[in-house]
């Protein structure tokens, strides 16, 4: 997929690997409809990519809010015409600091479930239906190690990224026959905020750069027709392929297949 | 016919009449059923307009009230917009009944919440009828119709709707200030098993009008100008059906407006593009585009009604409504749907003959009324009266 052009939407866009990830998007050319929680973050975000002539919209909204979500949509259709991509990229932590389940409250798993399970649910529900009626779209899920690792006091967030995890291998299958794509992308430990408040001892050099991470996050996403659809891809493993999607291939006769 | 107050829980119970325009033939069985009435190479034609939520809070300068104002559609750019005045009170009072609005002219300043909007034309069909600019960016004009907006909705629906209620399940741009209500019972599942049986599914886009103001002289001029979009893989997914015999459902009377309106104005053929339609459809209309309809039930009177006598006459199409008042059906927006449909294409060379009876697939005539046991689970095989 080319990003030139697209209308992109991101969730949690005002900071860390979201914020990143506009600012890689917009320097290729895509169309962006940027969501936070918080304007202000999200105003400069917008404001800085507009300043290198790059097209971006912002809209305050949080994604766990069930009244946010058609105002969300329709905003967005509105400043982009058409949504091709929507990457849920915002997420919860949960209890922080960390906290064994037996210490985790019921109303922190919730908190944990609506934005990062349901509120990218309702989000597809609201785009994904557009998408498969002109057989095209990619639905983004960023997820984590944690989704598949059962890390001591990790439990709200894990569990709601492992549910996330399957609810996009659920939407792939249902969503295939219509042309709509769906990634889970697992980006590694980056230096963010979120990460500082859920492991606050581990060392920021150790960490992963939001904006190298960006760079291999579009590059990714420029090859996603080669994943098979509803795939979760680690990113910290990925190898860009040295042929993209409809180039010929050479077989070993050495003669050109398309 | 009794309205349907709320929309109910599951779509696919909900109830379908179908009629064949030709023969006068119908019958009955729930939406799930719909997909058992298409073919393969028939297409599907959506209008995939979603919903605003177009009334709005309205306050007059000098005026303490707080009064109503109702988004009809864009008149112009994205700030400019047609817009209908209601006096005080809300959706609980049957809007025949609120009472009128004070009469702004062109220069008069209106408020919606915190932004203001200037008047620049009042329409010669009516005075509450009314050309506005907003002075707004889009974005924070879009952010204060999302957060004040609530969606149209009239007397006989007993609750508040959410803007949840009012929107279909493949909606795009928000260009409806009412919901393209046809579309509604459409679920995934029936589309999916559509699909699956060589249906086609395409789309357009109609920013679908208000239905009624309570205003009589605005109400018989009613649909305004609507403006639509009409994207070129449509026009070959129509192409296409009509080569292969198969036959175009409007999904709403507003595609069978944009389709029909699109062919008017380029000498019967579509041009992909976007235009304004203010054809009115009623039975003197030959249709050139749309074989078929999937439309909720409405009253004679009503222009939706006349719409439907493009397709077939009031003599088969009264019968088959008055079947339905007795099965029960529901009108209105949430209510039940009917589906008129003709056995083969009117117009294609290529026959998929089936003679002269429906096929077997759940759906009864009504001579088989009272042996009819589960109109859902068991088909009954259709006969002749």
């Amino acid at each position: 997929m080319n990003v030139e052009g697209q209308g992109i939407v991101i969730t949690g866009a005002s900071k860390g690997l979201g914020k990143a990830l506009a600012h890689a998007l917009a320097g290729k050319g895509a169309r962006l409809f940027l969501v936070a929680r918080g304007e202000e973050g999200l105003n400069a975000v917008v404001r800085s990519i507009r300043a290198t002539g790059g097209e971006a919209h912002g809209w305050p909204a949080d994604v766990g809010d069930k009244n946010a979500v058609y105002p969300l949509a329709g905003a967005a259709q509105t400043a982009l015409g058409r949504v091709d991509v929507v990457i849920h990229n915002a997420s919860a932590l949960g209890p922080s600091p960390l906290r064994p389940l037996m210490d985790t409250d019921c109303e922190d798993l919730e908190r944990a479930l609506a934005v990062n399970l349901i509120g990218p649910f309702r989000l597809s529900k609201a785009f994904a239906g557009a998408m498969a009626m002109r057989g095209q779209g990619v639905i983004v899920h960023v997820t984590s190690d944690a989704s598949v690792s059962a890390y001591p006091t990790w439990g709200a967030y894990s569990a709601s990224k492992a549910a996330l995890d399957h609810l996009g291998r659920i939407w792939a299958a249902e969503l295939d026959p219509f042309g709509v794509r769906v990634v889970s992308v697992d980006p590694g430990d980056m230096n963010t905020n979120m990460h500082r408040e859920a492991a606050p001892a581990d060392d920021p050099a150790s960490l992963l750069d939001t904006n190298e991470v960006a760079e291999r996050f579009v590059a990714l996403l420029e090859t996603v027709e080669t994943f098979p659809n509803g795939a979760r891809v680690s990113l910290s493993e990925w190898r860009a392929p040295r042929w993209k999607f409809g180039d010929a291939l050479v077989t070993s006769n050495g003669r050109a297949r398309s | 016919m009794k309205n349907a107050d709320y929309p109910r829980a599951h779509a696919e119970e909900e109830q379908l009449l179908r009629l064949d325009p030709r023969t006068g033939r119908y019958g009955t069985g729930t939406l799930a059923d719909l997909p058992d009435q298409l073919r393969r190479f028939d297409l599907l034609v959506m209008n995939d307009a979603a919903t605003l939520p177009a009334s709005l809070p309205l306050r007059l300068e000098d005026d303490p009230r707080e009064l109503e104002l109702r988004l009809a559609g864009q008149g112009g750019d994205a700030l400019t917009w047609w817009a209908v005045l209601f006096g005080p009170g809300n959706w609980h009072v049957p809007t025949e009944r609120r009472p009128a609005p004070p009469r702004v002219m062109a220069g008069d300043t209106l408020w919606v919440g915190p932004v203001s909007a200037s008047v620049l034309e009042v329409s010669p069909i009516s005075p509450r009828l009314v050309r506005i600019r907003f002075h707004q960016d889009p974005e924070h004009l879009y952010r204060e119709l999302y957060r004040l907006g609530r969606p149209v909705q009239y007397s006989y629906v007993r609750q508040e709707l959410e803007l949840w209620d009012v929107q279909t399940r493949y909606g795009a741009r928000p260009w409806a200030v009412e919901m393209p209500s046809a579309g509604r019972p459409l679920t995934w599942d029936i589309l999916a098993r559509a699909r699956a049986k060589g249906v086609g599914l395409a789309s357009l886009t109609h920013a679908a009008g208000l239905s009624a103001t309570g205003d009589p002289a605005l109400d018989a001029a009613l649909p305004l100008p609507e403006r639509y979009e009409l994207p070129q893989r449509t026009v070959d997914a129509i192409n296409f059906t009509r080569d292969q015999g198969g036959r175009v459902i409007a999904v709403g009377t507003s595609v069978v407006r944009a389709l029909e309106g699109n062919a008017i104005a380029n000498e019967g053929h579509l041009r992909a593009g976007s235009g304004t339609v203010s054809l009115v459809l009623g039975p003197e209309h030959d249709l050139s585009i749309v074989d078929g309809l999937l439309t909720g039930i409405h009253e004679p009177g009503t222009s939706h009604f006349a719409l439907m006598e493009a397709f077939v006459s009031r003599e088969l199409l009264e019968p088959a409504l008055h079947y339905a008042d007795g099965q029960g059906f529901l009108q209105h927006e949430f209510g039940d749907s009917m589906l008129i449909i003709p056995e083969r294409s009117t117009r294609s060379g290529a026959s998929t003959a089936c003679g002269t009876r429906f096929k077997a697939s759940g759906f009864i005539e009504p001579s088989l009324v009272s042996k009819r046991v589960n109109r859902t689970l068991s088909p009954h095989r259709i006969t002749s009266p």
